[in-house]
């Protein structure tokens, strides 16, 4: 395979993004094995920083730094959940801590000494969560998701109070008492400590990033297939999607489904660390601070929205005189991205063909030209 | 249940308290519509948006909470407290069309403000709807986490307008003068804009942009005034409805405190039929009982807003065009 | 059909039926002898339409309509109307302005149901089923307006089209199974096969929403031919074109046609249904008043007077 100079991008429009597009630019030039290659020292910084704790960007002494770390992680894979439901399929999901949420009670509930559920190794509580949370995304979907898109924004917005609330009202759940010790995977220290122990940052945050590559790879597979497709198809223009074959109702049920399941295993993933389960953390305004990450980030790529996951949270931490206004500062963000760049940090075109380069190559002799523009920047497709 | 007994250390999950409901029927009966005539009037700028620019606007219960805001401050200046002042009937009536005004004002600024800032520049673009939906949402955020810093977590302290006191008592129950206003207050707005929107020249500019905004532009309707016209209305309403709300619950003026009351009005509006004003009076007078029966039934305040959000599904999911269809547009389900 | 005119780039001498090299297929189209281009655009073909033989046997009728009336509300906007596609013709639908002839393919393609009527393909009822359904029956269309995918660059576009007659659901994408690679494959095999037949491969990689018009409306024609239709529906394909490109587009429709395609073509301009159709019918007022060869219907007085005795262009 040519290495190649990759295709001279269109002029760039604002000179101070060249440097990021040619980067961009650059990185797509690469072959796959190429850019895996990159990929594994990027992956072994990313594995070491809460040990290394950088001097200016540690949190330290107002958050553990390691907190922060899995914090983002964690934040990080709702963020690429989320994803799948907005950025790829278009749909609006306002009420993604519901099933953050769900997630962590079926962690709890499978573990926590509080609870007289059958007990299960906190491990087998990750695929339980999923499924489950995938379970309530159908119940919740199937409805609504035949409907116009914009009635599943505020249905999900009723979802995730409604989830709050029942966090409250169902005496099981404990209310703001909640579950106490909630499982952690095996293993102990030299000293006998518990590796996982809860509050524990490092080790949570490793086992939270291996659950992101994973994930992340199993996101990109769908992506470069029919059903990524189907989904930017939906997105783009619902009813010429379906004209064109696409079942548009299930695979919007799909995306939201898997979206539903990603976030109840970040759900499960933050009751492990946190040890302990309540009905506080779960708002609406969490939520909406997901989102941020997903808009910030990028919408439509799974690179950007990490990005994105990890200044939402990390500016909080760092920055803690910040803290009191972070929902009004994520607000006002979403509000001016939106206005003035929808495509987010990082927007990018994503590649949505598994054998797209040799095609292109084929075809014109040279890679695609993925330009910045994403998701969101398009004028109204098609309706009138 | 059997399993949940055996499952979880024997509290069950949900009980279900009929002899509660049989008991406070016609008391949960007259407060629920007291309660619907509010969620009707902010529903319906819920429904007059939607229908002309096919936007959930988000921001809307904080249009409304800017109006508690404005009742409560307006109240406070005027001498109204924890307790009720005790003044003459005509005074009272004056003070609180005063306090009405200063809603009104309120949310009506903030509904337009709301459209010239976030709104006209992606219309200009012409963004996709989904990007106006994340507007919107960011907007709602917004203005509440401004409200957050300015007047704290706390609700404000009570302001309350005069006791309520009963009129007559039908099926043993008192109906009382706060309940009858109410009621009597929704029903004659919702036909002051049903009549604005059917028999005015403006209102048929409305009419005209929701059914087809680009003939409409082409008939010489200007669209920019109608749209702004549409969030004035709707924030005028969700005005008058601050101060019902401030009447009803008057510690209830809360940064908040709108997130949940805008939920179930929007319930309201889609149950009526969305885009159609009399289906958001309908619809809101159903929300109204149905979350004050649920309330009851199942015995604490916040089943309420489950019980909304859940006749919210269940709608959409058997009529999603309501229960009286959708008109001030086309249909388009 | 034009040649499509790609960057001119030293190129290695031509391989393959369609495989390529360095410098890509549209600069080796570039450098090809006359006889070279005639056996590739073979080679093409047979990407594009590998039933074909299958589906030539012209004569009876693919898709029927029958009395098919269609309200709303008051509005009665197709009146009984009957008539049938036969297997491997070109249709023309024409009829003034708001005569019904998208309406009419919108009851094709499932977007509305019939009041009453039905409407057959292959004889069997659409009944009530799902457009994607109907698409994957075999009916498949292009938009008046353009509809692409704007966000997807045009081999993409043509792909989700190819996407209608795979199997891959979420699981098999995820693990990568074999017939997820073997329908990968295949698709961006014969969405580039229909790039080049349709005459826009050297923009394959641009983005739908950055084409220029003319590609945008051959891009549309692609796509719905990924989808494997028996009946190929035009809405207007031909409409801002100057006359070059139309000449050009009659071509392609008629080397569609020849490729075994079944075609019912939506068009205001009347030289070029007359030129390009075998058949025609004729919509006034939701209802049909003529139905024949081009020249039958030129002459039908009941059609002169609604529709050519209007003016010589017909509707713009």
């Amino acid at each position: 395979m040519t290495t190649g100079i990759p295709a001279t991008p269109t002029a760039p429009d604002r000179p101070n993004e060249s440097a990021l597009r040619r980067l961009r630019s650059s990185w797509n030039g690469l072959s796959r094995p190429q850019q895996w290659l990159w990929m594994i020292p990027v992956a072994a910084i990313i594995f070491v920083l809460p040990v290394l704790k950088i001097p200016l960007i540690n949190t330290e002494p107002g958050y553990p730094f390691a907190d922060t770390m899995f914090d983002c992680a964690r934040f990080g894979l709702a963020a690429v959940g989320l994803n799948v439901v907005v950025g790829q399929a278009g749909l609006l999901d306002l009420g993604y801590v519901g099933f953050f949420a769900i997630g962590s009670y079926v962690a709890a509930l499978f573990t926590s000494k509080d609870s007289l559920l059958h007990h299960i190794p906190y491990l087998w509580t990750l695929p339980a969560a999923m499924v489950i949370t995938a379970f309530f995304g159908l119940v919740l979907g199937t409805p609504t998701l035949r409907l116009r898109g914009d009635y599943l924004a505020i249905v999900t917005l009723g979802f995730g109070e409604m989830v709050r609330l029942l966090g409250s009202l169902l005496p099981p759940l404990k209310g703001q008492v909640g579950l106490q010790e909630v499982g952690h995977p095996p293993g102990t220290n030299a000293n006998g400590s518990a590796i996982f122990a809860a509050g524990n940052g490092t080790p949570w945050y490793w086992l939270t990033v291996v659950v992101i590559i994973l994930v992340l790879f199993i996101v990109g597979n769908l992506e470069r297939s029919r059903v990524g497709r189907a989904w930017v198809a939906i997105r783009e223009d619902e009813d010429v999607a379906q004209m064109m074959g696409v079942a548009t109702f299930k695979f919007k049920l799909w995306a939201f489904a898997m979206g539903a399941a990603i976030g109840g295993l970040s759900g499960a993933l933050f009751a492990g660390q946190v040890g302990f389960v309540n009905n506080q953390g779960f708002d609406v305004p969490t939520s909406i601070l997901f989102l941020a990450a997903v808009i910030l980030g990028g919408s439509g790529n799974k690179v950007g929205v990490l990005l994105g996951a990890f200044v939402v949270v990390y500016v909080q931490h760092r920055f803690q005189s910040l803290a009191a206004y972070r929902y009004l500062i994520f607000g006002v963000v979403l509000i001016v991205l939106m206005i003035f760049r929808p495509q987010g940090l990082l927007g990018a075109r994503q590649r949505l063909l598994a054998y797209g380069r040799q095609a292109y190559r084929r075809l014109i002799g040279r890679n695609e030209q993925l330009s910045s523009d994403s998701a969101l920047t398009g004028s109204k497709g098609g309706q009138p | 249940m059997h399993y949940t007994t055996f499952l979880l250390d024997g509290s069950s999950w949900i009980n279900f308290n009929v002899g509660a409901l049989k008991a406070e029927f016609w008391a949960n009966t007259f407060d629920g519509l007291a309660y619907g005539g509010i969620y009707a009037l902010v529903a319906m700028g819920y429904t007059l948006v939607y229908g002309v620019l096919r936007l959930i606007n988000f921001a809307h219960s904080e249009v409304f909470i800017s109006g508690a805001y404005a009742v409560f401050f307006a109240l406070s200046f005027l001498g109204f407290g924890t307790s009720p002042p005790g003044l003459s009937v005509p005074a009272l009536v004056g003070d609180l069309l005063l306090a009405c005004v200063a809603a009104m004002l309120a949310s009506g600024v903030v509904a337009v403000l709301l459209e010239r800032v976030a709104y006209r520049p992606l219309r200009k673009k012409n963004a996709p709807p989904l990007v106006f939906l994340i507007t919107a949402i960011g907007a709602s955020f917004t203005i509440q986490y401004l409200f957050f810093l300015w007047r704290g977590s706390t609700a404000e302290h009570a302001v309350i307008m005069f006791r309520p006191q009963a009129i007559f008592t039908v099926f043993g129950t008192d109906v009382d003068d706060q309940q009858i206003t109410i009621v009597v207050a929704a029903v004659v707005l919702m036909i002051v804009a049903d009549l604005f929107i059917n028999r005015t020249r403006l209102g048929r500019g409305v009419r005209a942009v929701a059914q087809d905004p680009d003939t409409a532009a082409l008939m010489g309707v200007n669209k920019e005034r109608v749209i702004m016209l549409t969030f004035l209305v709707g924030g005028l309403m969700a005005g008058a409805a601050a101060l019902f709300y401030v009447m009803r619950v008057p510690d209830g003026v809360q940064y908040n405190g709108g997130f949940v009351l805008g939920i179930k009005a929007f319930a309201a509006a889609v149950l009526g039929g969305i885009g159609n004003l009399r289906g958001a009076l309908l619809g809101g007078l159903l929300i109204g009982l149905v979350a004050e029966y649920g309330q009851t039934l199942l015995g604490a305040n916040e089943w309420s807003d489950v019980v909304a959000f859940l006749v919210l599904v269940i709608v959409l999911m058997f009529r999603p065009t309501g229960i009286l269809g959708e008109s001030l547009g086309k249909a388009r389900a | 059909m034009t040649e499509p005119h790609g960057p001119a780039s030293p190129a290695d001498p031509p391989v393959g039926p369609i495989g390529g090299a360095e410098g890509g297929i549209v600069a080796e189209l570039a450098q090809m002898t006359e006889q070279e281009r005639a056996e590739r655009a073979a080679d093409v073909a047979e990407v594009v339409a590998p039933d074909r033989e299958i589906a030539v046997a012209v004569g009876d009728t693919l898709l029927e309509l029958r009395d098919v009336t269609l309200r709303f509300g008051g509005l009665v906007a197709l009146d009984s109307v009957s008539f049938g596609i036969r297997r491997g013709e070109i249709l023309g639908l024409i009829g003034p302005n708001g005569a019904g002839k998208t309406t009419c393919f919108n009851v094709m393609t499932g977007v509305y149901r019939p009041t009453s009527g039905r409407v057959l393909l292959e004889d069997r009822p659409l009944g009530r089923r799902k457009r994607h359904q109907i698409t994957r029956l075999g009916i498949a269309r292009t938009f008046q307006n353009i509809r692409l995918f704007g966000e997807m660059t045009a081999l993409e576009n043509v792909v989700v089209g190819a996407d209608a007659r795979h199997q891959t659901s979420v699981p098999g994408a995820i693990v990568r199974s074999p017939r997820h690679q073997r329908e990968e494959r295949e698709a961006v095999e014969r969405a580039s096969a229909l790039l080049e037949f349709v005459g826009i491969a050297d923009r394959a990689a641009d983005k739908a929403r950055n084409l220029p018009y003319g590609y945008q409306r051959r891009l549309e024609i692609a796509r719905a031919l990924a989808t494997e239709p028996k009946l190929l529906c035009l809405d207007e394909p031909a409409a801002g074109f100057n006359p070059a490109e139309k000449e050009d587009l009659m071509g392609l429709i008629r080397k569609i046609r020849d490729d075994g395609y079944t075609v019912l073509l939506i068009e205001h301009d009347m030289r070029l249904v007359m030129n390009v159709t075998d058949r025609i019918v004729v919509l006034e007022f939701g209802k049909k008043i003529a139905e024949g060869s081009p020249l039958e219907v030129r002459a039908d007085p009941a059609v002169i007077a609604a529709y050519l005795g209007v003016s010589d262009d017909g509707a713009a």
